[in-house]
């Protein structure tokens, strides 16, 4: 309706004496924002369709567009912000629930950029990484209680199923369906080349991927897509989605135009109907109920994979993390609020659920009060950006880290946050196949090997400042840090002093 | 001898490398001084649509058909097997653009010789353009063993 | 003084065969011999020297300088080859000498075809153009003022005009056949090169020939009379097959080879215009007097000659020609389905016949026709590749999956 105009957040500008006619923005846009005017035999832009993906700004040859922000606004009102204004509006006109995707984009505290890496000067020495080994391997699971021995005295190998990493960094969880054959193809790739794992995310795992099975985590959801005996035992361990820092409290759906081929066989449900997963898993309503889930997977799996319970970062999550402690998890996976989707309700996304740095100091704390902090890891994801995130989480206690923003950052995505729309200009959040085209795996697999292999000489190099020569002693190390522009309550929960102290 | 080859299942229909193999021929150092306002001319030509696309260059087939049937010697194979062109000698009879198998030898501009891809080892950029400037990785420069 | 190879002739057909020996041996002796004083050059380059789109010293690049000396071959220039001896394997020489061979190669070319006209000898300013040196004396006796009648309407001829119009536009071609390039094109072809050759000056007297010649005077059939100051005689080529024939050797229109460039005499090869080749696209075997055919076929007598096995199967009538800039290509044969489209300067046919392409006409829009050429080349069944695609234009797409990703993809078939 006329009335509903809003005015383009972005716009595109063309540099006109750059511009050479080519047409591969035009060629490029999916979302029509190029079109060549033959009459005028020039470029025209229609900025109110374009998403601000930057595909055409990446590859036009002399460089001669870029995306602004519009610098339309309504009346300048620090309550009334123009997004405020906008919401209301499309609703208005739409009577409709707001969708959004990937992280939540609002302006709450970055906790990781309040807090500070320690380093070694005088007393102990700083160790150089490129001359002295430094150990980044991490393993996963459950820790035995106490060494056992035979009556020979030789140790009982008595350790539980458990994952070995190279470095602290797993893809996380992103379903086939919600991101393409092309991005998991890479992430597989590069998970089995860097020594890591990836994670199917809740569709089920295409058959191409068995091969990759040791360095894959396959993933239960409240849908249960695609499970069965073969997929529980083709991963290096067992995943049960409780919930997602995006979308904490709320299932998911996959809409029937979208399960078709290899999504719906992969998936194991009939083409074109929607793929719904519940808000909660209809058998667990306790923590007994998860602990007869955790056992049914294990017993399926011969006990021979350890079993991740992922739940997003909520009010009360150091006691919900206690009791997933207590049902015979193996390790606990974390995602804060600021953690990626491929859609959620905007309203979802962008106020409920907790930062992941104050979840995971507080389950760490937690179950380390309990006594039971050794019969779990924990995994922390939901926006772990850089290397030092990852040096700030291992600090507060988290074995490992789950990336899956930065990943896909590095497959080409420029964070539009419009993969709702499956029509991802990077090949990425979109099933079309012209545009699953655009993501060759070579190149994907090799820049996520880049990134990772980037940030773990970063992590060694910190390490290293640090006088640690492996991730174990770094591990709940919170005196390696120090907080900045923190307020006592803040400090406390953290278990960091302020820098100064 | 090294090639480039076109993967068409990674090939997007960008047309991209037409653009930087007519640049990278032009002679020019800046690439809007090159194309602004030109049809290009490129040796390398992007088939098909959005949907299934494939760019064709020169082979250069270990048996050139084009050589062999050039009625100047401005046709010849180099000592690293890249068929290359004397544009000097080329009097634009076209008889190689009769014999190609792949078309990938045009008339140049001024339609007075033929101008083909010579991997970009007679410009100034040493090594193929439309290599270097895809997108996605649909051209390679690699060797093939037998 | 005896040879591994032997080679009469000095031409397209002789390099070929010295590039297909080289390629098996690089030992044996090679001697070429040829009544003509010049290294080898490109003989259609002759009316683009008249016409200044390259020079002689070009043309003599057809092969770099040092080509004889690297490939390690004798040549002797200026000498004709008299008489084969293909049992004692001697070849007679006109200076008197005698060599032998093991292996020999008749690369003779043809010569014009002169008919009988009447009063022929009283022309002072008469020439032939096959050679440099026919170029040459043309070059010489054509001056701005010079009115020339090309007597034939073919290759030649019309090549021949073309180099010329530098000079003067004063040019006009008596022809017996009805149209222009019968042997190349179809009758909307000619017409559609006349015309463009018209609009450049030329003018055509067709279905009509010179009935009486004097010294700068023609008259025609018809009774026209034409004034001219230089003559030139195109009507068409005889191949130069004696040697051969006189040896003993089996001749036809040219001389009778196999698959392999043997003729009827053991270890005597033919190629290039002297010689028959099987052509594929109407199943029988004749002189195809093109210089890609005369390169492969003299290629191919080389490596088989040189102990390797090389058919030559794949020959076909095939022709690129431009005159003042219209540009023709052509090949095949014209007998069959045809699907015509274009307009204007612009013309395609394409000729198919037993799901397959056997020929195809392109005037005015060339690009790319070496995918037509290859689909009759390689007798390609029009039920495997993009039929509509086909129609529309020569694209590398028209092929299935697989043969692209052999093609230019690196994979391999």
């Amino acid at each position: 309706m006329v009335r509903d105009y809003l005015y383009p957040e972005y716009e595109v500008v063309r540099d006109r004496d750059k511009c050479i006619a080519c047409r591969v923005c035009e060629r490029q846009c999916a979302n029509e924002v190029h079109r060549y005017d033959e009459e005028l035999e020039k470029m025209t832009a229609d900025s109110s369709k374009c998403v601000n993906c930057h595909r055409c700004v990446c590859l036009c040859p002399t460089h001669a567009l870029k995306i602004v922000k519009s610098d339309h606004t309504f009346k300048v009102n620090a309550n009334w912000t123009n997004e405020a204004i906008s919401d209301v509006i499309r609703q208005a006109g739409t009577g409709a629930t707001l969708l959004a995707s990937m992280g939540n984009p609002q302006e709450y505290p970055v906790y990781w950029d309040k807090m500070l890496i320690n380093a070694s000067q005088v007393t102990n020495p700083s160790i150089d990484p490129l001359r002295e080994p430094m150990e980044t391997r991490t393993y996963l699971g459950k820790k035995p209680h106490k060494i056992e021995r035979d009556k020979k005295g030789d140790i009982v190998p008595n350790t539980p199923p458990r994952i070995e990493l190279s470095t602290p960094i797993m893809f996380s969880a992103m379903s086939y369906g919600s991101i393409s054959y092309n991005a998991h193809a890479s992430l597989a790739r590069a998970a089995q080349e860097l020594g890591i794992l990836y994670n199917t995310g809740e569709g089920g795992l295409h058959k191409d991927f068995y091969k990759y099975g040791p360095n894959t985590i396959v993933q239960v959801a409240s849908g249960r897509f695609g499970v069965y005996e073969d997929y529980l035992n083709a991963g290096a361990a067992i995943e049960i989605k409780m919930g997602q820092g995006a979308k904490p409290g709320i299932g998911g759906h996959l809409p029937g135009a979208k399960i078709v081929g290899d999504i719906s066989r992969t998936r194991m449900i009939p083409e074109g109907t929607d793929a719904i997963s519940p808000a909660p898993h209809h058998d667990i309503y306790s923590i007994e109920d998860l602990r007869q889930l955790v056992f049914s997977l294990k017993e399926a799996c011969d006990y021979k994979k350890p079993v991740i319970v992922k739940i997003a970062a909520v009010h009360n999550v150091a006691a919900i993390a206690s009791g997933i402690a207590r049902s015979g998890a193996d390790i606990i996976a974390i995602d804060g609020y600021r953690g990626g989707t491929g859609a959620a309700p905007k309203r979802i996304r962008d106020n409920v659920g907790i930062p992941i740095e104050l979840a995971l100091a507080s389950v760490d704390q937690r179950l380390r009060d309990e006594g039971i902090r050794g019969d779990v890891s924990v995994v922390v994801g939901g926006s772990i950006r850089n290397s030092a995130d990852i040096v700030k989480a291992i600090a507060l206690g988290a074995d490992a880290v789950y990336i899956a923003t930065s990943a896909l950052l590095a497959l080409g995505c420029h964070l539009c946050r419009s993969c709702q729309a499956g029509k991802c200009n990077w090949g990425i959040a979109t099933q079309v196949p012209e545009l699953v085209r655009r993501l060759n795996p070579d190149d994907g697999a090799e820049r996520l090997v880049n990134l990772v292999n980037a940030w773990t000489h970063e992590i060694k190099e910190m390490m290293g400042g640090m006088g640690i020569n492996s991730i174990e002693a770094l591990r709940g190390n919170r005196l390696m840090l120090r907080g900045i522009g923190l307020n006592e309550k803040e400090l406390e929960i953290l278990g960091i002093k302020h820098a100064g102290e | 001898m090294k090639r480039v080859y076109a993967k068409e299942e990674w090939c997007l229909g960008c047309h991209l490398c037409e653009y930087q193999c007519a640049f990278a021929n032009s002679g020019l150092k800046n690439m809007v001084y090159a194309l602004k306002g030109k049809k290009i001319n490129p040796r390398i030509q992007v088939e098909g649509d959005n949907k299934i696309s494939l760019a064709v260059q020169c082979r250069h087939c270990d048996e050139p058909l084009c050589v062999y049937g050039c009625i100047s010697g401005a046709l010849s194979k180099d000592e690293n097997g890249t068929v290359v062109i004397d544009t000097e000698k080329c009097v634009g009879c076209f008889t190689c653009i009769l014999s190609c198998p792949y078309g990938a030898i045009m008339p140049s501009d001024d339609h007075k010789a033929v101008q083909k891809c010579q991997l970009c080892l007679n410009n100034s950029v040493g090594e193929p353009a439309c290599v270097k400037g895809c997108p996605n990785r649909a051209l390679v420069y690699e060797e093939i063993p037998d | 003084m005896n040879y591994d190879y032997l080679i009469i002739g000095n031409s397209t057909a002789a390099v070929g065969c010295i590039e297909g020996i080289r390629a098996v041996d690089d030992q044996g002796s090679v001697c070429v011999v040829t009544d003509e004083n010049y290294r080898v050059y490109g003989r259609p380059l002759i009316s683009y020297i008249l016409w200044g789109k390259t020079t002689e010293e070009k043309a003599l690049e057809y092969r770099p300088a040092d080509f004889y000396e690297k490939n390690n071959v004798e040549l002797i220039l200026g000498v004709k080859a008299t008489k084969i001896d293909p049992k004692k394997k001697t070849v007679a020489l006109s200076n008197g000498e005698t060599i032998g061979y093991s292996r020999l190669l008749c690369a003779t070319g043809s010569r014009p075809f002169v008919p009988p006209m009447g009063g022929l000898e009283t022309v002072e300013k008469k020439f032939n153009f096959m050679t440099m040196d026919d170029a040459k004396a043309l070059d010489e006796a054509v001056t701005e003022d010079s009115r020339v009648l090309i007597i034939g309407a073919g290759l030649i001829g019309l090549k021949c005009a073309e180099g010329i119009s530098g000079k003067t536009r004063n040019i006009k071609v008596v022809d017996l056949a009805d149209r222009i390039l019968p042997s190349i094109l179809d009758k909307k072809g000619s017409e559609i090169v006349q015309k463009y050759i018209e609009e450049q000056g030329v003018e055509f007297y067709l279905n009509n020939s010179a009935a009486k010649l004097e010294n700068g005077k023609a008259t025609l059939k018809n009774g026209e009379e034409i004034e001219f100051d230089v003559l030139v005689v195109a009507v068409g080529v005889r191949a130069n097959t004696e040697l051969v024939a006189e040896a003993g050797g089996e001749v036809n229109r040219g001389i009778v080879t196999d698959l392999r460039c043997e003729t009827t005499l053991k270890d005597v090869y033919a190629a290039g215009d002297c010689a028959e080749s099987y052509d594929i696209t109407t199943d029988t075997s004749r002189v195809l007097a093109l210089l890609p055919n005369a390169y492969k076929q003299g290629y191919a007598a080389g490596v088989n000659m040189a102990g390797g096995d090389k058919p030559y199967d794949d020959a076909m009538p095939m022709n690129a020609i431009g005159f003042f800039g219209l540009h023709v290509i052509t090949a095949g044969s014209y007998d069959g389905e045809e699907v015509v489209s274009g307009e204007g300067n612009v013309y395609k046919k394409l000729v198919i016949k037993d799901n397959k392409l056997v020929g195809y006409i392109m005037i005015g829009d060339i690009l790319r026709a070496g995918i037509y050429t290859r689909l009759i080349r390689e007798q390609i069944p029009l039920d495997e590749v993009d039929y509509e695609l086909m129609l529309s234009r020569p694209a590398e797409m028209i092929f299935p999956k697989a043969v692209r990703a052999n093609d230019v993809g690196g994979a391999k078939l």
